[in-house]
């Protein structure tokens, strides 16, 4: 019996056909992939880039709409909701207890006379008390009251660079967050010294805290230990999460 | 068109630009609700929370970004439509008159199945229920603002009766355009031949 020889190069163009029928298809599908994706092979990160790129427009469309003159709703003593609700990153028995003797709020960036100051000193400023609506981003509000220096005020005081950007803020329990100047100059902008709840609880922000009417709530730094002035964004704990930054109301 | 001119088949029932708008508006308010969920969560106002597998964002900061996103997309959108519907006459041809008596009459029909569908034609159901969602979206805008911004536009926040009021104002519009979404997609489904013309303009061929 003869035995059939089979020889590669007799199918070659078969081979060849066959060869470039899967390059094509292959070519196609990544193509069609690159499309569906935005180039990147990760959808989720095109998606995510267009939802930052949204919110920094948001950012400039809230800066545009805010109006430096505008005073948020003030209200009467009998309306403020008590107890105050505490909300922080942590749970409330982990809230800092800071010795008001060896407190000093730190300055530092674009101001003149950065020394520190005591508790004694800032109580020595000029004091204003407001009754506000405290928003928070979760949707929940509550109405609250706080005594302290107005931050324009204090910011004149120190000699801080008005036309700078940024007003950055760290804190005792290593929160952290930023606001626009416009922001920090509002007649309302508070270096709160006095705070909701019964004299002595210390849980919401003592011995000082940022009272800003015109933004939502994490936008107002508790147990404040340094303020510094930038022209560059500082960003914060929750923006730097993903949260809006200007986060005005 | 006279009345009683009869339609050819490939007469435009809906306009290309009155279409991008629907399907535009259907992915906003889409988005809209399903974030919104997800933020309602993050703070019920009633005895319970959404499903999270049918809520979108993820998490809180990722809800926010869709929904501070998709509002502009459902704000220029329905600007758009509102300008076309009042220039063009659109709204004065397809949703009036809205008496409420023929009105109830049709939508009593149309849950009996026996609803009169003229192509290009809106019956006294249809009109109510669209009038119904526009101002539904309408009162859902109003209301986000007065929540959005309850410093800066509190005028409107003051309107609504307040930043909690308006809180709830703006469930309950949610809770509206949901109502007629169901009711909606529950028709384009059921009624033979409505669906495709929103998508080609074109009304299905009888063969």
């Amino acid at each position: 019996m003869k035995r059939p020889k089979i020889s590669l190069s007799d199918f070659r163009p078969q081979i060849e056909r066959v060869e470039r029928r899967l390059f094509l298809k292959r070519g196609l599908s990544l193509g069609a992939l690159t499309m569906l994706s935005g180039c990147t092979l990760k959808d989720d990160d095109a998606v995510d880039r267009l939802l930052f790129a949204m919110s920094r427009f948001n950012d400039r469309a809230q800066a545009a709409l805010f109006d430096p003159n505008k005073l948020a709703p003030v209200y009467e003593e009998a309306e403020v909701t008590t107890p105050f609700p505490f909300n922080a990153f942590y749970e409330e028995k982990l809230a800092p207890v800071i010795d008001a003797e060896n407190y000093r709020l730190r300055l530092s960036g674009l101001i003149d006379n950065n020394a520190p100051w005591t508790l004694r000193e800032l109580r020595a400023l000029p004091q204003a008390t407001q009754i506000t609506r405290h928003v928070c981003v979760e949707g929940w509000s509550a109405i609250g009251k706080w005594g302290g220096v107005p931050f324009r005020t204090f910011l004149e005081r120190v000699g801080a660079d008005m036309t700078a950007r940024y007003v950055g803020f760290r804190c005792a329990d290593n929160y952290s967050t930023s606001i626009d100047m416009p922001s920090a100059l509002h007649p309302q902008t508070l270096l709160a010294l006095d705070f909701p709840g019964h004299a002595g609880e210390t849980k919401y922000g003592f011995p000082v805290k940022i009272r800003i009417p015109t933004k939502l709530g994490f936008k107002n730094p508790k147990h404040v230990t340094e303020i510094f002035v930038t022209n560059d964004n500082p960003g914060g704990y929750w923006e730097d999460k993903g949260y809006n930054w200007f986060s005005g109301s | 068109m006279s009345a009683g001119a009869a339609r050819k088949s490939d007469d435009i029932l809906h306009p290309l630009l009155l279409r991008i708008v629907h399907w535009i508006n259907a992915f906003a308010v889409i988005v809209m609700i399903l974030s919104g969920w997800r933020i309602y969560n993050a703070s019920p106002l009633f005895g319970f929370e959404f499903p999270v597998g049918f809520t979108l964002g993820g998490w809180l900061a990722g809800a926010l970004a869709w929904h501070f996103a998709a509002m502009w997309l459902l704000g220029l959108n329905l600007l758009a439509y509102i300008l076309y519907g009042i220039l063009t006459g659109h709204f004065r041809r397809r949703f009036l008159p809205l008496w409420p008596g023929p009105v109830l009459q049709d939508l009593k029909d149309a849950f009996a199945g026996r609803a009169v569908h003229a192509p290009g034609r809106y019956h006294g159901g249809q009109r109510a229920a669209y009038v119904f969602a526009i101002l539904s979206i309408i009162l859902a805008i109003v209301s986000g603002l007065a929540i959005w911004k309850p410093v800066q536009l509190q005028e409107l926040t003051a309107l609504m009766g307040g930043f909690e009021a308006a809180r709830r104002v703006h469930f309950f519009a949610m809770g509206a355009l949901v109502f007629f979404i169901v009711l909606h997609v529950g028709f384009a489904v059921g009624v033979k031949g409505v669906l495709k013309p929103m998508i080609t303009g074109r009304p299905e061929r009888a063969e």
